[in-house]
């Protein structure tokens, strides 16, 4: 059973797990151990004034741990606690970790991040909002010393805002069918642009856009995982020792990857053209069927492979 | 000031950075001592979107493959970045990420990196240009923002005025120049009745080598927890050090 009281196994489902089942069923049993924990309360010293309550973690758990073996550095963002964001002491945690590993070749050269998050904290706009730039310059100094850093995402609250920018920092980003990133969420587009622009309560739509699959298939993750802990630990070990490094010669071929995704598909108006300007024979069958079916159909579509980041 | 006024007041040796197709700015100024400082940017409170990033970020890589150590000055008046299904679609996120990866490259090349922020900045948009530079100046009239007193109004349910109250004691989350250097954000504010070529050069000569948004929101007490518990997860992550 879960600390929730719901049975857990690595079947479970990494969508509607918790942040620590997440890092319970990723991580070899027993190796992890949290820095800050609860028990210090790094609490957010902001939401009483909105009358919000505050978590002893503030949604953000970061720690050590191993991972068939290998030690790694590991974040977790708890969705379920004011949607996983981006504040003052969830920033400062999440940052202490890389500039930890970016400053000691002694510490773990691997950081996981569990990503589930809306972005900013919008109690907490500015602090959050300054905590992602600064995260995001963190890692990038951390790859540039030799630190593969992965992202994970599948959760709840996706990674959107300042999370997607951070996801897309990274050396490699995980996603599960469930997994959303983007930058600005579909509501909220849709409440300043009209719901011809997007309309946030068309399910298939809002998923074609954002989901993990279309992500996936546009190189916009670099691999794909089932909604399952077991899965998510075996992408992540397969990226592991490939990180490529942070350099001009990267930053050059993603400049070309970018510009030509933009060129292939930049008249399409719907994921399904997308995926079938890829060569996706039938975009609406591929969006149904079964993951290990949809694997196999990504190892063929050209684009999904030359991720640079 | 206009951004005419700015550019000419920053380069009085003179400048060709023009506001070209997508409002972007590109181009090169010329410093009193004769040296180049190069130019990108976005204008006229302008969304940033993937047709945005891709020029600017191209310029950057540009400028980091030539070599050299000239400056690069991002001028930002951006509403934030853009709003629609296509830029959504085509992964906006890794567009602004890679614009922000180029301005750090650049910046570890060589090329030390100034934000200016002259009028709107916000969000995504903010995040890909002038936080990802080295140091970030404003000019009284700025508004950086992550958003808007009445759209946050209504993302978190709570009165307007609540807000606006709330906003008057703590610059953790309200828009606005002055929370935005209290947490650390912007370090120095130009004073547009002195020569901003001067204060270029004065903000030049003092580029931090390291992050150091975090110290300067402690020391200003706009921030004050966050440079602490970073320290202590940092610390507390040393004891796993392999030996």
């Amino acid at each position: 059973m879960s600390e929730t009281g719901r049975p857990f196994g690595a079947s479970a489902s990494w969508f509607l797990s918790t942040a620590r089942e997440r890092l319970a069923k990723l991580l070899d049993a027993g190796s992890f151990t949290e820095f800050v924990p609860p028990s210090e309360r790094a609490q957010s010293p902001h939401l009483a004034s909105f009358d919000l309550p505050a978590a002893f973690d503030d949604g953000m758990i970061v720690g050590c741990g191993r991972l068939d073996g290998n030690s790694v550095l590991v974040a977790a963002q708890e969705g379920q606690f004011m949607g996983g964001t981006f504040a003052e002491v969830s920033g400062a945690k999440l940052l202490g970790l890389i500039r930890a590993a970016r400053d000691d070749e002694k510490l773990p050269r691997s950081i996981l991040l569990l990503l589930d998050s809306g972005g900013v904290r919008l109690q907490e706009a500015n602090a959050g909002e300054l905590a992602v730039a600064e995260v995001m310059r963190a890692i990038v100094e951390a790859r540039a010393a030799g630190v593969a850093v992965i992202a994970l995402v599948g959760g709840r609250a996706g990674a959107f805002g300042g999370a997607g920018l951070i996801a897309a920092t990274c050396s490699a980003i995980v996603i599960s069918e469930q997994g959303r990133t983007g930058v600005t969420g579909p509501e909220v587009i849709e409440t300043n642009k009209g719901v011809e622009e997007f309309d946030s309560r068309d399910k298939a739509l809002v998923w074609g856009v954002t989901g993990g699959r279309t992500r996936r298939l546009i190189g916009g993750a670099d691999a794909y995982a089932e909604d399952t802990a077991a899965s998510f630990r075996e992408a992540t070990l397969a990226l592991m020792g490939k990180a490529r490094p942070f350099d001009l010669a990267t930053l050059r071929a993603e400049q070309a990857r970018l510009a030509g995704r933009v060129g292939r598909l930049g008249g399409c108006d719907r994921a399904a053209a997308m995926w079938k300007a890829l060569g996706v024979a039938d975009p609406r069958a591929a969006g149904d069927m079964d993951d290990p079916v949809f694997v196999a159909l990504v190892a063929d579509v050209k684009g999904a492979g030359d991720d640079a980041r | 000031m206009t951004l005419d006024e700015i550019l000419a007041g920053l380069f009085p040796s003179g400048h060709d950075v023009v506001v070209g197709p997508g409002k972007l700015l590109l181009g090169t100024g010329r410093r009193v001592c004769g040296r180049a400082v190069e130019v990108i940017g976005i204008a006229e409170g302008e969304p940033l979107g993937i047709d945005g990033v891709l020029p600017l970020a191209e310029r950057v890589l540009d400028i980091a493959a030539a070599g050299g150590d000239a400056p690069m000055l991002v001028v930002v008046d951006t509403q934030g970045q853009r709003m629609a299904r296509r830029d959504e679609m085509l992964g906006l996120n890794e567009y602004l990420a890679h614009l922000a990866k180029c301005l750090l490259l650049a910046s570890r090349s060589g090329h030390p990196t100034i934000g200016l922020n002259y009028g709107r900045a916000a969000a995504g948009a903010f995040l890909a240009t002038a936080l990802a530079t080295d140091v970030l100046v404003a000019l009284p009239g700025a508004e950086p923002a992550v958003m808007d007193l009445p759209s946050m109004a209504r993302v978190t349910k709570l009165p307007l005025e609540k807000l606006e109250a709330l906003a008057k004691t703590t610059p953790v989350f309200a828009p606005g120049l002055d929370s935005m250097t209290k947490v650390g954000a912007i370090a120095q504010v130009w004073d547009p009745a002195k020569p901003l070529d001067v204060q270029i050069e004065t903000t030049l000569a003092t580029i931090p080598a390291h992050d150091v948004r975090d110290a300067l929101g402690a020391e200003r007490g706009g921030r004050l927890l966050a440079t602490g518990i970073a320290w202590r997860v940092a610390d507390q992550a040393s004891r796993y050090r392999r030996v």
